[in-house]
């Protein structure tokens, strides 16, 4: 399959007061993958990501977002795109029925709020409101809120932080299923174990610079191929199999 | 994508006011501020009915109670006779203004006259004249009788004039809906903004295509929405409850609706500046409180300014709710036009234009 690349960012660069957030970086990210973004708190992941999704100005280089330039089309951007916050409210007293009926409106579509809850699995929080949801319920939500444009691109900003593992692979599968239906994912995260079972390339970046980009599998190999071997034998399960068989996998109220 | 092209702002802006709208409804703090305060006191000076003056008189001990004089003081409706009341309390009710007088007949001794004497107090000033010159009148009446005089030299004719009857509600009823107005505009608004920067609501609203200048317009709408609602019940409720004066009807209940809505308007921008200026949530009830008690007090909501000293005269004239409750009393009550009320307008819409100038300056959005 012929792939294009969907966003460009050449030589991006961040400077606040005194604080040199982001530092010249390049990448690009190819349609249809999931492409994370890896990297210690601090290290640029969140302003880079605001800044491709025109929330934040770059102070130098460019970037372009499905061939559109972030500076003089951030409107039409951002009709294209979903955007999911690492902290973002809603309405204190609304029913997410209302909140996704409000987004409806300023995304100018028409939706049936409760195919889009469904689509996140919460058809039976539909009166909710969204400080009565769990973290996992939370974060679907706010994805639900980022689908309602069938965006061809969605950025996700550390989604499952502070999640618990159930969690975190519901929020996985809900990830791929929104790639398999024709989106691009950008995510960043600080789960390895997570860029190495979802993301198909990956950047880490550390102090305003990407140090790193290819698929999981090839970083792995290299650092192989330099010698580098594992302290402790590598077992066929880790504690988290251990969890997860004792707990279960399922989708619950978290 | 072929929507690109037709995205709507309006739309979009109309979907904020439509969920701030419903917020609204679902907050205590705006239900109370806009309705509930507002009620409450038009409620209790509804109820108030002013008019008829009441004399609150006792009669000292011993005091004659056979002549024309005692029978024509309890026959007119302004006395209330207090009888039976030891000296020491009359004397202590009377100093502290409860009693507006006592009054003393006794009859002469020698001819068949009578004395009378009348106590009054400086705490109770105005209604011991009126206790006089009622007294007065009614023994020159006597005094005229008992010397045959059925044609005195002058009389008074006078002729009362119909005018419309100035209820307690006339006065109250603007004065409480310019509070409303005030308050939801200057509270609402301050707590609104500063609450969307701070949950990050407004934040997410940045991610969708909607430019930053409608989301005020749409949370400026809902706003003005609820509050013109609660505006028009008030009215309303003062008209049919209380017998509330709308002279022209129709006509002056949509002037007041315009002019709550100007009102409304010029209010917001003082939130707008509150919610910029202010540092944290608790810092905002202070600010608001700055812009909104001067003018519950000074700006004629209870009573005339004209009851202030006159040093104070100047801060309450160029108070803008002082202007909005004149305008209010003269078109609910004058029948005047919006055209008559201009001067009121303009001195309104010269703060609106200092204050939107004022809220441009300090606004954040983040």
């Amino acid at each position: 399959m012929q792939k294009n690349s969907i966003i460009q960012v050449n030589n991006l660069e961040k400077k606040y007061e005194s604080f040199h957030a982001v530092k010249g970086i390049s990448f690009e990210v190819q349609e249809g993958e999931i492409f994370g973004i890896l990297g210690p708190n601090g290290a640029g992941k969140t302003t880079t990501l605001e800044i491709i999704e025109t929330l934040r100005d770059k102070t130098s280089g460019s970037v372009s977002v499905c061939g559109l330039n972030i500076e003089t089309q951030a409107n039409d951007i951002k009709q294209l795109i979903g955007v999911q916050l690492q902290a973002a409210g809603y309405y204190p007293s609304l029913t997410l029925v209302e909140l996704l009926l409000l987004f409806s409106g300023l995304y100018n579509r028409e939706i049936n709020p409760m195919n889009m809850l469904a689509k996140v699995g919460l058809e039976d929080k539909a009166k909710a409101k969204f400080k009565e949801l769990s973290g996992g319920q939370k974060q679907r939500f706010s994805i639900a809120t980022t689908l309602i444009n069938q965006p061809k691109i969605i950025f996700l900003d550390e989604p499952t932080t502070g999640l618990d593992p159930q969690a975190r692979r519901n929020l996985w599968d809900l990830i791929r299923n929104v790639r398999d239906e024709g989106a691009t994912v950008v995510i960043t995260t600080h789960y390895m174990d997570e860029a190495e079972q979802l993301c198909d390339r990956v950047a880490v970046m550390e102090a305003g610079k990407i140090i790193a980009l290819d698929t999981p599998d090839a970083l792995i190999d290299q650092l192989v191929a330099t010698g580098f071997e594992r302290k402790k034998e590598v077992k066929k399960a880790n504690l988290e199999d251990v969890f997860l068989s004792l707990t279960g996998n399922e989708w619950k109220d978290e | 994508m072929n929507n690109n092209q037709n995205y709507s702002q309006l739309k979009a802006m109309l979907a904020i006011s439509k969920a701030s709208f419903r917020s609204i409804t679902r907050s205590p703090s705006a239900v109370v501020f806009t309705l509930v305060f507002p009620l409450i006191f038009i409620t209790v000076f509804g109820f108030l009915k002013g008019g008829s003056v009441s004399l609150d008189v006792a009669l000292s001990p011993g005091c004659d109670t056979k002549n024309p004089i005692y029978i024509g003081m309890i026959s007119n409706p302004a006395f209330s006779v207090q009888e039976k009341m030891d000296t020491t309390t009359q004397k202590k009710l009377l100093l502290k203004g409860t009693l507006d007088a006592i009054v003393n007949i006794q009859r002469s001794a020698t001819d068949s006259t009578y004395n009378v004497k009348l106590y009054t107090t400086m705490a109770s000033a105005e209604k011991g004249i009126i206790a006089k010159s009622m007294l007065e009148h009614l023994i020159d009446k006597l005094n005229l009788k008992s010397a045959n005089i059925t044609t005195p030299m002058a009389k008074i004719e006078q002729e009362q004039l119909q005018g419309r009857i100035y209820e307690t509600i006339d006065f109250i009823l603007p004065g409480q809906l310019g509070f409303s107005l005030l308050s939801t505009g200057v509270f609402g608004t301050a707590f609104v903004f500063f609450n969307l920067r701070q949950t990050l609501v407004i934040k997410r609203f940045f991610a969708t295509p909607i430019k930053r200048p409608y989301i005020v317009l749409g949370e400026a709408l809902a706003r003005m929405v609820f509050a013109l609602l609660g505006a028009m019940f008030l009215i309303l409720l003062g008209h049919y409850a209380f017998g509330f004066t709308l002279v022209n009807g129709l006509t002056t209940f949509v002037d007041m609706v315009i002019l709550s809505a100007i009102g409304l308007i010029v209010f917001m921008g003082f939130g707008f500046v509150v919610s910029g200026i202010a540092k944290n949530e608790g810092t905002i009830p202070p600010l608001a409180n700055i812009v909104t008690l001067p003018q519950f007090l000074l700006s004629g909501t209870f009573f005339g300014i004209d009851n202030f000293p006159s040093w104070l005269q100047p801060v309450c004239k160029i108070l803008p709710l002082t202007y909005l409750n004149d305008a209010m009393r003269k078109v609910a009550f004058e029948g005047a036009g919006l055209m008559d009320v201009s001067a009121q307008l303009g001195v309104i819409l010269l703060w609106g234009v200092i204050i939107y100038f004022a809220a441009v300056k300090v606004f954040r959005w983040e």
